[in-house]
C-alpha cells in the first residue's frame, strides 16, 4: 500500500524526461502526481486505473484528433484539473468522451475547458464525484452530431457546480443519478436540452440558468427532486419549454424564474409537488397544466405578461392555487388586506378553445376574441368553473 | 382625369380631418415608442390599430365624403367626361389621402425607430386594409341613396369583417375540428381581408412560436414565394373587386 508520504511527482513536457503523459501513467504509482507542461499532446486514449491527480499548467492541449476518446478512468480517487480537451472521436455506437468514468469514485474534475468534444464529461457507475468550473462548448449542428456536455448515468452524491455547457445535445444529463447537488451552472444553447434529468431521485437543482436551449429542462419520472432560485429564460419554439415536468412526485419547485419561454411550465402526470414564489414573467404560457395532475399546490407565485395564464384540457381540477399575483387581476380589495375579494380565473376561454382545437390559434388577437374572453371572465360556462385563485393577492411579492 | 383628381385631393387635404387623423396616428405610434423599446411589442400595439382603427375610420370618411361631394360629382358630370373617370379620380384622391395619412403617421414613425420586417409587414397591411376599406365604402355609396344609409352599409362591412366573420370563423373551426382543417382555413381566411392581414403580421413577430402546428402551417406556406404572392394578390383583389363592382354600378346608376 503506497501512503501520502511516498507519493511523488512526474512532470509531463517536451523537454522533459517523461514526455507522454501516457508513459508517465505507466510509471506512476497510486497517490501520485503527474504535472503536464505547456504543449499539444496527442496520444490517443488514455486509460488511467490508478489513483493519480493531473494537473495542467499554461493549459496543455489534450487533442482527441477527432478520432479517439481521451481519458478512460477506472480507479478509487483522483484528479483532473487545468487541460483543455478538444475535438474528440465522434461515433454513433460508442459514447466517446473527453473523460469518462467507469465504476470509479472520490474523483474531482475541475478548471477544464472542453472544445469540440462528442461528449464532455461522461459517468457511469460512480459516486462522489465533483465537477466543477468547467467551460464545455461545442459547435455542432445537428443534434445527431453532438453527446451531452456532463453526463451522469447510474451514479449517486456527485456535485456539479459552476460549470457552463453550450453547444451540446444535453447540457447536464441526469440517469438514475440520486443523491446529487446541481448548483449555479449556467447551460445555453444546446440542441435538445438543457438539463435532461430522469429517474434521479432526491436530487436537488439550486442557481442554475438554462438560457435558449432547444426545448429548456425535462425532469422525468422522479420524486423528490428540489429545484430552487433557478432562472429558465428565452428557451423559444414551437417545441420548447422553460422547464418540463413529466411523472414528478413530492417535489419543491420555488424561487425560480421563468422568462420568455413559449411555455414556462409544462407539467403532466405529477402529483403532490409545490410551486412557490415563483416568478413567471413574458411567457407565452406561464403553466400548461394537463388534467392528469393531481394534488400540486401553486402559491405565492408571481405572473406578469404572460399571454397566457394557465392552460389546461379538462374540467376536472385537482389542484390548489391560491395567494397568487396576477397583473390581470381586475378585482377589488374593500377591506384593504391586500387580498383580493373576488376569486381570478386564470384560465381564459381563448386558452381553453385553443387546447381543444389548435387551429382555432388563427383567431389570435382578434377582436372577437377579446370579446369573448371578457365575457367568460364575468360569467364563465367553458373555462373548469374550480380552476380559481380564491385569494389572488393585490401586489406582486418581492422576490430574489 | 388628372385635373379632377387633383381637385378631389386639394379638397380633401383642405378637411381639417386628414390632418387630425395622421397627428392622432403620429402622436400614438410615436408614445407607444417612448413607453415600449421593444419594437415586436410596438408593432402588436399598432396592429391593433391597423386592424380595427384604421378600416373603421377608411369607412366612415370615405362615406362621408361621398356624400358631402355629392354636388361636385354631379357638376363634373354636366362635363364631357367620363363617369368612370370622375368616380376613379374621387377613389384614388380619398384612398391616397388616406394611405399617405397612414405611411405618415405610422409608417414613418416606424422606418425611424426602425421595426424591421415586422414593421414593414404592419405598413403593407395597413396600408392594403386602408385601400380595402375605402373600396367597400364606395361600393356601400353607390348601392344606397342617402348618406345615412350608406354609412350604416359601410359599418356594416366592417362589422362583419372584424367581428362576425371570425364568429362563423370560430363556429366552423368548432364543428369540424375532428377533421385537419388547416388548408380550408386557408381558403376561409383569404375570405376577410383583416383576418389575412392579422396572420400575416403574427406570422412576423416572434410569437408566432406559440401558434403551435397551426402556425407552423401558416408559417411555411405564408414564408414561401408562392404563399407571400398568394396573400398580394388576394388583397389586391379585395381591393380591386369593390372597386369594380362600384365603379359599374356608378356608371349605370341615375344620379
Amino acid at each position: 500500500m503506497t501512503t501520502f508520504a511516498e507519493a511523488r511527482v512526474w512532470v509531463v513536457g517536451a523537454n522533459q524526461p517523461v514526455r507522454s503523459i501516457r508513459a508517465a501513467i505507466d510509471l506512476a504509482s497510486n497517490g501520485d502526481t503527474i504535472r503536464v507542461r505547456p504543449g499539444t499532446y496527442r496520444e490517443g486514449n488514455l486509460i488511467v486505473e490508478k489513483q493519480l491527480h493531473f494537473f495542467g499548467e499554461g493549459w496543455p492541449v489534450l487533442d482527441g484528433e477527432n478520432k479517439y476518446e481521451i481519458f478512460t478512468v477506472h480507479a478509487p480517487g483522483g484528479s483532473i484539473s487545468g487541460f483543455q480537451f478538444r475535438d474528440t472521436g465522434i461515433a454513433s455506437i460508442e459514447d466517446l468522451a473527453a473523460i469518462k468514468m467507469l465504476e470509479s469514485t472520490r474523483w474531482r474534475i475541475s478548471g477544464n475547458r472542453f472544445d469540440n468534444c462528442f461528449f464532455g464529461i461522461y459517468l457511469a457507475n460512480s459516486s462522489h464525484i465533483w465537477i466543477e468550473d468547467n467551460v464545455l462548448t461545442s459547435n455542432a449542428e445537428a443534434e445527431h452530431q453532438i453527446g451531452n456536455g456532463i453526463h451522469l448515468w447510474k451514479c449517486h452524491h456527485a456535485t456539479i457546480q459552476n460549470n457552463r455547457v453550450a453547444g451540446h445535445r444535453d447540457g447536464i444529463y441526469f440517469e438514475f443519478v440520486t443523491q446529487s447537488l446541481i448548483l449555479n451552472n449556467h447551460s445555453e444553447r444546446n440542441m435538445r436540452y438543457g438539463l435532461h434529468f430522469m429517474f434521479s431521485h432526491d436530487d436537488e437543482y439550486h442557481g442554475n440558468t438554462f438560457l435558449n436551449n432547444g426545448a429548456g429542462v425535462a425532469v422525468m419520472y422522479t420524486k423528490g427532486v428540489k429545484m430552487t432560485g433557478n432562472t429558465f429564460i428565452h428557451n423559444w419554439g414551437s417545441s420548447a419549454y422553460g422547464l418540463l415536468l413529466k411523472d414528478i412526485r413530492d417535489s419543491e419547485i420555488s424561487n425560480n424564474r421563468f422568462a420568455e419561454n413559449s411555455v414556462g411550465i409544462f407539467m403532466e402526470g405529477s402529483s403532490r409537488n409545490q410551486f412557490s414564489q415563483n416568478e413567471f414573467q413574458a411567457n407565452g404560457y406561464a403553466i400548461r397544466l394537463q388534467a392528469s395532475c393531481d394534488d400540486n399546490a401553486f402559491e405565492e407565485n408571481n405572473f406578469r405578461q404572460n399571454t397566457f395564464d394557465v392552460v389546461t384540457n379538462g374540467s376536472l381540477v385537482l389542484n390548489r392555487i391560491a395567494r397568487n399575483y396576477w397583473d390581470r387581476y381586475d378585482g377589488y380589495d374593500l377591506d384593504r388586506d391586500r387580498v383580493g375579494d373576488v376569486p381570478y380565473r386564470p384560465v381564459s376561454l381563448y386558452g381553453t378553445l385553443v387546447e381543444r382545437m389548435p387551429v382555432a390559434v388563427l383567431l389570435w388577437r382578434s377582436f372577437l376574441v377579446f370579446l369573448l374572453d371578457r365575457t367568460e371572465r364575468a360569467v364563465p360556462v367553458m373555462t373548469p368553473e374550480n380552476l380559481k385563485d380564491e385569494k389572488p393577492a393585490m401586489r406582486p411579492y418581492d422576490l430574489r | 382625369m388628372t385635373r379632377v383628381l387633383k381637385y378631389v385631393f386639394y379638397d380633401l387635404l383642405r378637411t381639417r380631418f386628414i390632418l387630425v387623423y395622421t397627428l392622432f396616428l403620429w402622436f400614438l405610434t410615436f408614445a407607444l415608442f417612448q413607453f415600449d423599446s421593444d419594437a415586436g411589442k410596438v408593432v402588436l400595439s399598432l396592429m391593433n390599430v391597423a386592424l380595427l382603427v384604421v378600416p373603421l375610420v377608411s369607412v366612415v370618411f370615405t362615406t362621408i365624403h361621398y356624400f358631402n361631394s355629392y354636388e361636385f360629382i354631379e357638376l363634373m358630370l354636366a362635363q364631357p367626361i367620363h363617369r368612370r373617370a370622375v368616380f376613379l379620380s374621387e377613389y384614388l384622391g380619398v384612398a391616397s389621402s388616406l394611405v399617405m395619412a397612414f405611411l405618415l403617421g405610422v409608417g414613418m414613425p416606424v422606418a425611424l425607430f426602425g421595426a424591421g420586417t415586422a414593421g414593414l409587414a404592419l405598413v403593407f397591411s395597413g396600408t392594403m386594409l386602408t385601400l380595402v376599406f375605402v373600396s367597400l365604402a364606395f361600393l356601400s355609396s353607390v348601392l344606397t341613396q342617402d348618406k345615412a344609409k350608406a354609412i350604416g352599409v359601410a359599418l356594416l362591412f366592417w362589422f362583419y369583417f372584424s367581428l362576425i366573420y371570425d364568429g362563423i370563423l370560430l363556429w366552423v373551426v368548432y364543428t369540424f375540428s375532428d377533421y385537419p382543417l388547416e388548408k380550408i382555413t386557408l381558403g376561409l381566411v383569404a375570405l376577410n381581408p383583416v383576418d389575412l392581414a392579422r396572420i400575416i403580421l403574427l406570422l412576423q413577430l416572434d410569437i408566432s412560436a406559440l401558434m403551435g402546428y397551426t402556425g407552423a402551417f401558416y408559417q411555411k406556406f405564408f414564408g414561401s414565394a408562392a404563399g407571400m404572392l398568394f396573400s398580394s394578390l388576394t388583397l389586391l383583389l379585395w381591393v380591386l373587386l369593390p372597386l369594380w363592382a362600384a365603379t359599374r354600378i356608378f356608371q349605370k346608376k341615375d344620379l
